[in-house]
């Protein structure tokens, strides 16, 4: 898979400024990107696109709705614009125009929401989306892809460009861990088997994918663990998932997300279809977050290394 | 059609007809019937998308497809869905298109963001084509219409005209008691919009607005449309009631009688 080669002392950078960094590229290579935002250029890294593709970057204001809106009737006349804000707004406060003007339609716009998980941190709950899988994942037409770090980020954006027809991309704000490398290969819709293993498999998605295989290491000799990375959660790479838990029998989904209609319902669902297999998800059970540090918060609801380890001894 | 389907709109569409005539008929906009997507072409969007029976009506008799097919309005595998819809046909959809519909149209707010969308990217493009957005005036209820009013007048969209039917009735009774609007011509100007008022059941007046119109080429336009809600039919006009709802066939009969 070509990840780093040492993945206990790895550089830091959040999954925003790779996507930040891949839309400069994209506002190059493709003169249909457009990027529209309602206030939050900056803070989402679309500050640089702008400085450089003034004539293709529309500010729409604090009004998320019309921004949705507005992408899809770019898109209806042959733009691909890129609708960005923070999750909780994108797709949170906009979800019936992205039902109806962009998904129903079919429309070619980029749903970009940043600031997801518990690991958004200090700003507290209402800016710590928890349900953005969940309600992106219940429409059709419409691909959901978390991105594991930096670098994938970056591909996943240059990715779903390419793709015809309407993706959510969920990003992260604080910096996270960068394992994968410029070099690894990232196809849609194609799980990421980054480190093999017969014991259980933890199926795992965004900034907590690293947790995983932290874990993993920790219990080398001990437990041999598999572990998964679903970038692209709609469609579901079921063949990956299915295969590996024929082969372990035992399941973890790990999410910085409710374990309620996210990366854990959507396993459990194939799985219950057509492999039943005893499993445990991992996420924000029912609840809301809270201020503080994101590796705090991680810690406090068991989602961090330590947490992972604690649930792999107790299904094993 | 109405009737065969036994449920849909029945009193915006008969009150905006006039308009509807104008448009295909009047010659206000540029449209190729043999290609309806044809890139040079204006775009009517119907944000209000309830009164699509009076658009699809419009489309048939102007030859985007046989006028015939209006009686399947509503029935299982039309391509005239109880609300108009424009999907992207991308490989493995299997859905059929209705030639001529511009969007999906139905939650009200979402066609006048839709609208602007499109003149930004005809005008980022130097376009000639321009837009129509028709909403209603119980649309102006709803905050999304007026985010996306400030973002036209923001952008100079002056290829874009949204004509508002102010016919004074919405689905819970008359609008001014349901949830005031007024002084709409304030608010939308106050907005950024040049705003003109006319009555919309004259065709006269309806030809004039868009030729005044032409002579602000930088502001985005607003036609307060005074309409009679089920305009012609004596038994529903201005009356709430038929807001949402179709004519039996002795109704419809009577009505077809008046209109006649």
């Amino acid at each position: 898979m070509n990840l780093v080669s040492d993945i206990i002392n790895v550089e830091r950078k959040a999954t925003r400024e790779g996507f930040g960094e891949a839309m400069v590229l994209l506002g190059r290579s493709d003169k249909n990107v457009v990027v529209v935002t309602a206030d939050l250029g900056e803070s989402m890294r679309v500050d640089e696109f702008e400085k450089q593709y003034p004539e293709r970057f529309v500010q729409v204001g604090v009004a998320e709705q019309n921004m949705m809106g507005i992408s899809a009737g770019l898109a209806l006349s042959g733009k691909i614009p890129f609708a960005v804000s923070y999750a909780v707004f994108n797709p949170g406060r906009n979800w019936d125009q992205m039902r109806v003007s962009v998904c129903y339609t079919n429309a070619n716009v980029k749903i970009v929401g940043g600031h997801t998980g518990i690991s958004v941190g200090p700003d507290g709950a209402t800016h710590q989306a928890l349900e953005d899988i969940a309600m992106t994942r219940a429409l059709p037409n419409l691909m959901v892809v978390a991105p594991a770090d930096f670098e994938q980020a970056k591909k996943a954006t240059m990715a779903i460009a390419k793709h015809k027809g309407p993706v959510y991309l969920r990003l992260t704000r604080p910096k996270t861990a960068m394992f994968t490398t410029s070099t690894t290969p990232f196809e849609l819709g194609k799980a990421q088997v980054l480190r093999v293993g017969k014991d259980v498999t933890i199926f795992a998605c965004g900034g907590l994918v690293y947790e995983a295989l932290l874990a993993a290491e920790e219990l080398k000799g001990e437990v041999e663990v598999e572990v998964i990375n679903i970038h692209t959660i709609k469609p579901l790479d079921e063949e990956t998932v299915v295969r590996s838990a024929k082969k372990t029998g035992k399941i973890i989904t790990l999410e910085d997300h409710q374990i309620n209609g996210g990366l854990g319902g959507a396993v459990a669902e194939v799985l219950g279809e057509k492999w039943p297999t005893k499993m445990v998800r991992m996420g924000m059970r029912d609840s809301f977050g809270e201020s503080g540090e994101p590796e705090e918060l991680l810690a406090k609801y068991g989602l961090d290394k330590d947490g992972v380890i604690k649930v792999i001894r107790k299904i094993i | 059609m109405l009737t065969l389907a036994e449920s849909g709109h029945t009193a915006g569409p008969l009150g905006t007809a006039d308009l509807f005539a104008a448009l295909y008929f009047g010659g206000l906009i540029n449209f190729k019937i043999d290609e309806p997507y044809w890139d040079d072409r204006d775009r009517v969007v119907l944000s209000c998308g309830h009164y699509c029976p009076v658009q699809y009506a419009a489309l048939a008799l102007a030859g985007f497809f046989p006028v015939e097919e209006l009686k399947t309005l509503r029935k299982l595998g039309t391509r005239l869905q109880g609300h108009p819809v424009r999907q992207i046909d991308f490989p493995g959809s299997n859905y059929k298109q209705l030639p001529g519909i511009e969007n999906t149209g139905g939650p009200l707010g979402q066609g006048v963001s839709v609208a602007v969308g499109m003149a930004l990217a005809g005008k980022m493009d130097k376009k000639k084509w321009k837009v129509i957005c028709i909403d209603s005036d119980a649309e102006q209820q709803e905050g999304q219409t007026w985010e996306a009013y400030q973002t036209a007048a923001k952008y100079g969209l002056g290829n874009l005209t949204f004509v508002i039917d102010r016919n004074e009735i919405q689905i819970s009774g008359n609008l001014g008691e349901v949830m005031p609007i007024e002084p709409l011509r304030d608010k939308l100007t106050a907005f950024g919009l040049r705003v003109f008022e006319i009555n919309g059941n004259n065709h006269e007046e309806i030809m004039a607005v868009f030729e005044q119109g032409k002579l602000f080429p930088d502001q985005p336009k607003a036609v307060i449309m005074k309409t009679v809600a089920g305009k012609g039919v004596g038994f529903m006009e201005g009356d709430f009631r038929w807001h949402g709802k179709a004519p039996t066939s002795e109704e419809a009969e009577k009505a077809l009688w008046e209109l006649k």
